[in-house]
């Protein structure tokens, strides 16, 4: 199982045996390796939300796929040209803005799930974000989050230390019973550019005089700041990734620190010029990449029992619209990163992209649901009970069983 | 009655400060009768007074600082003796200093968020400066220098401003809170004038302002005259009749500085008719008025007296009458008639519809209330009524933009935030332009969307709502709250771009932002 996905291009055989071969590894994953701190691990876990819904197909392109370069169009990635795409395998291909990724793969650190999804099938970031978070199969007022609750159904002694939310606010994810510490590295987050230009759409089709304003006033922010495509330190954006995860690495490193940790990037909704090799979702992706590196610096020989998780509440359109972007769609990928991943492997029970395959005749179809990723991670690393992840963890949950053999 | 969602968003942005969120039903309230909802806070006169425990009298205040200063001039004149004879000139009043300390953009909402839950006991500190030093991560519980603490004077500021504030959230309306806020803006003073005057920004709007917002214009121009906060911003205090017995002993005279504001800011305004003799008529005739001092020899510290070694002796002709009683009343006789002067009318008719209504008022509606306002002989309840009974202050439409005092209490409003630390609201003033109670002159805050929607300001406004959201928007669906805002006032663009916001933070900035929200 070094190369996980090939041959899927032709066979449901191969497609279905790419999740079963992963149960070879984990006979030895029932049993609950947290609380054998007395062999050296130490397990770390981080999660990390791309609040937006990121595009997957453009992530971790299915290359070998015949209609993804017609639907993907010109911001598709190829596998040669001055922007290739990194190859992960004879299928897949990985954004050119993510080398480290691509290293930590190469070393068998990183994993790719694809064609995932969790149970939402709606198009609303917020009710995504709430089911992506809560762990509730649907969107709700529901204020805690499955990965607080994992902490909850650890034993009392093994919590070690709060979980550590990172940012101004508590993700939801995050939030509960159990405690928590806060860490904020920014200072004052300008308003996301993102959200300016929002913001000018809606003016200018509202109120001309507040169009005319703010365009003026976000012009001459970028004058006192100079070059404005330069991120700002401390400001929300690709230069603040980076920031947030040396410091939450940091604290995660410390002997008494944090072993669990959840943090959110902002940014991924790209409607409008998203880019291909470069652009917009090259940037952000560049600074997921560079917080991951920033991540297995940081926390030093707590990398080895590190896990990363990264994960988005939906994925987008499998083709581009008409302003060169993508629109809310359905599957999309998580990825696994750390030195307790088993990696080098895309996972993926790949649905194929023909129009008949497509989700809605839209959207990459869900294959993999994101909460047995999830579970597979939390049992893995925490040694939680399946019983746990299925009622409280992720209520109502219980038919969804946890993916094996996702840690080495 | 049918419900009228664009009524609504008028009674409750153009005449109150906002739709409160939660269970309050503000909004269905206002649609189902909008101008009784505006109104009923007018029929509960009491809610204009703002007594709050701890909340002192003008004239404690005033014994207070009076003492205060005392004890830090005796201090500096301690220290310059036993130092260099210049150590101790030069330094400015370390109170004014201090408050502008730590009222950056950096501290706006958190005044707003939520009470941390236990758990996140350390994170507000935290939040604050760990910005750009990772370092400080590894210590996520280190204790912070305790702040210097808050001399009496700061200390009265937050606690005045602190009550307002919170009057502003929870008023049911806010009608009366706007007409408390036009009020005071019209006779404005600053309290960046000094100690007196930030010590007493809050008990002179809730003695001279608040009893009078729905009572007769005559007597709260006489309570603001009157007021040692007004008498001390404007310098009456220090100005003497040249033929009183002060001004012969001491060699000083005349300072017009009140009564020309009385007559172009507070009555007739400029253009109404009043001349250069008329102004220093009325400074001469207002001599005496002033206020005692700490040792109290003229009354109690910090209360308003008529001084009348002070008081320009004579008769004199302001607006072509004769005004010739000896002593305080002479004073307010002259403003007694310039309260019901036509001037006055026209004047306060244009400013109360231009503040409520639009830049440019339609002239009918100012017509019809400097009418009433003539006809009542200056009852501001009535005026007020006038505004929410005419069809016009309904039609206009919503061009106006909040101010940002506006801005923010509605936006504590709707996030159903009572504030319990003045901070975030006094540091978001200042950086929008409006810092409380201390207007740039004496004409107070410009009233017109010229001032508030310039272009760095619109680009403050939304740092500081994405701020505001940062820290709000997780227990909230912006969807709901658009409801609670606008319901199906809300244009189609706006909500689209609400639903249609990559997170809950960006839809709240976004909401707040609104033209729904943002204009009034």
């Amino acid at each position: 199982m070094n190369d996980c996905c090939e041959g899927l291009r032709s066979s449901a055989v191969s497609r279905r045996g790419v999740l079963l071969g992963g149960a070879s590894f984990a006979a030895w994953a029932y049993l609950p390796k947290f609380a054998r701190a007395a062999d050296g691990r130490d397990p770390r876990l981080v999660v990390i939300i791309l609040r937006g819904a990121l595009d997957g197909l453009a992530t971790v392109a299915p290359l070998g796929d015949p209609d993804y370069a017609g639907l993907h169009g010109s911001i598709a990635l190829t596998s040669n040209g001055p922007n290739a795409a990194l190859p992960l395998n004879a299928f897949f291909a990985l954004h050119p803005a993510m080398p480290e990724f691509a290293r930590m793969y190469r070393e068998n650190k990183a994993a790719v799930i694809h064609a995932v999804a969790t149970s939402y099938r709606d198009r609303s970031h917020f009710d995504g974000q709430d089911v992506l978070e809560s762990g509730f199969a649907g969107p709700g007022r529901v204020q805690s989050g499955w990965l607080n609750r994992a902490l909850e159904g650890l034993p009392k002694g093994e919590r070690v230390t709060g979980a550590l939310a990172v940012g101004p606010t508590t993700p939801l994810v995050l939030r509960g019973a159990a405690p928590t510490v806060g860490w904020a590295p920014v200072a004052l987050p300008q308003a996301a550019e993102d959200t300016a230009m929002r913001l000018v759409e809606l003016y200018q089709h509202r109120d001309p005089a507040l169009a005319a304003a703010l365009k003026q006033g976000l012009a001459l922010d970028k004058a006192a700041q100079g070059d404005d495509m330069r991120p700002k330190p401390g400001a929300n954006g690709v230069g603040a990734m980076r920031l947030v995860a040396r410091g939450a690495a940091k604290l995660m490193a410390a002997d008494d620190g944090p072993r669990i940790g959840a943090l959110a990037f902002d940014g991924w909704d790209t409607h409008a010029n998203e880019g291909g090799p470069v652009g917009r979702l090259a940037q952000l992706l560049g600074g997921l990449d560079g917080a991951l590196a920033e991540f297995e610096t940081g926390l030093g020989p707590r990398w080895r029992d590190t896990v990363i998780v990264v994960a988005t509440e939906f994925g987008r359109t499998a083709r581009i619209n008409g302003t060169q972007g993508t629109d809310h769609g359905t599957g999309t990928i998580a990825l696994l990163a750390g030195g307790a991943v088993k990696g080098g492997r895309v996972i993926a029970d790949w649905p194929g992209l023909k129009p008949n395959n497509l989700y809605q005749g839209r959207d990459l179809a869900p294959t993999t649901d994101l909460r047995a990723v999830m579970k597979g991670v939390l049992k893995d690393q925490f040694g939680l009970a399946d019983k746990v992840l299925g009622e409280s963890v992720f209520p109502d949950s219980g038919a969804v069983k946890p993916m094996q053999g996702l840690l080495a | 009655m049918a419900r009228d969602s664009q009524a609504a968003l008028v009674a409750l942005n153009r005449f109150g400060l906002g739709a409160r969120g939660g269970a309050s039903g503000d909004f269905l309230n206002a649609a189902s009768d909008p101008r009784g909802f505006v109104k009923a806070e007018l029929a509960r006169p009491s809610g204009v007074l703002l007594e709050v425990p701890g909340l002192q009298s003008t004239a404690a205040l005033g014994k207070a600082v009076f003492d205060y200063q005392f004890g830090i001039q005796q201090a500096r004149d301690a220290a310059a003796k036993a130092a260099t004879p210049s150590a101790a000139e030069g330094q400015p009043p370390a109170d004014a200093k201090i408050q502008r300390r730590n009222l950056s953009l950096n501290s706006i909402a958190m005044d707003m968020a939520p009470k941390e839950p236990a758990s996140e006991a350390a994170k507000p500190a935290e939040t604050r400066d760990a910005a750009m030093a990772p370092a400080d991560a590894m210590r996520p519980n280190a204790p912070k220098p305790p702040p210097a603490p808050l001399n009496i004077i700061q200390k009265t500021f937050r606690a005045e401003a602190l009550a307002r504030l919170q009057r502003g959230v929870m008023a049911d309306c806010g009608f009366i809170e706007r007409l408390v806020a036009f009020w005071s803006n019209h006779f404005c003073i600053s309290a960046n004038k000094g100690g007196p005057a930030r010590m007493w920004a809050g008990s002179f709007e809730r003695e001279a302002i608040r009893p009078h917002v729905l009572g007769r214009f005559a007597d709260m121009l006489k309570a603001v005259e009157q007021h040692p906060a007004m008498l001390f911003f404007l310098d009456n205090q220090q100005s003497l009749g040249p033929d009183s017995r002060a001004g012969k002993n001491r060699n000083r005279g005349l300072n017009e500085n009140l009564a020309r504001e009385i007559l172009e800011l507070h009555t007739l305004g400029v253009g109404g008719g009043y001349s250069q003799d008329d102004v220093t008529a009325l400074a001469n005739v207002i001599t005496g008025w002033t206020y005692a001092g700490r040792l109290g020899r003229l009354g109690a510290p910090g209360t308003f007296v008529f001084n009348a070694n002070a008081h320009q002796p004579g008769a004199r002709r302001v607006m072509g009458k004769i005004y010739s009683a000896p002593d305080v009343t002479q004073g307010e006789a002259v403003l007694a008639d310039l309260a019901r002067h036509p001037s006055t009318a026209k004047f306060i008719a244009t400013k109360f519809a231009r503040h409520f209504v639009a830049d440019d008022p339609p002239p009918a509606l100012v017509a019809r209330l400097a009418d009433v306002f003539t006809r009542t002989d200056g009852e501001l309840k009535a005026l007020a009524m006038a505004l929410v009974d005419s069809d016009d202050a309904w039609k206009a439409p919503l061009a106006k933009i909040r101010s940002p005092y506006e801005f923010l209490v509605a936006s504590g409003r709707l996030l159903a935030q009572i504030p319990n630390d003045p901070g975030r609201y006094l540091g978001a003033l200042n950086t929008l332009g409006q810092p409380l109670w201390s207007p740039a002159g004496p004409n107070g805050f410009a009233d017109s969307n010229a001032a508030w929607a310039a272009p760095e300001g619109i680009k403050l406004r939304l740092d500081i709502s994405a701020q505001i959201a940062s820290r709000l928007a997780d227990g909230v669906d912006p969807r709901d709250l658009l409801e609670l805002v606008a319901a199906d006032a809300a244009s189609s663009e706006t909500r689209k771009t609400i639903e249609r916001a990559e997170s809950r933070q960006q839809a709240l900035a976004l909401l707040l932002m609104s033209p729904e929200f943002q204009r009034r």
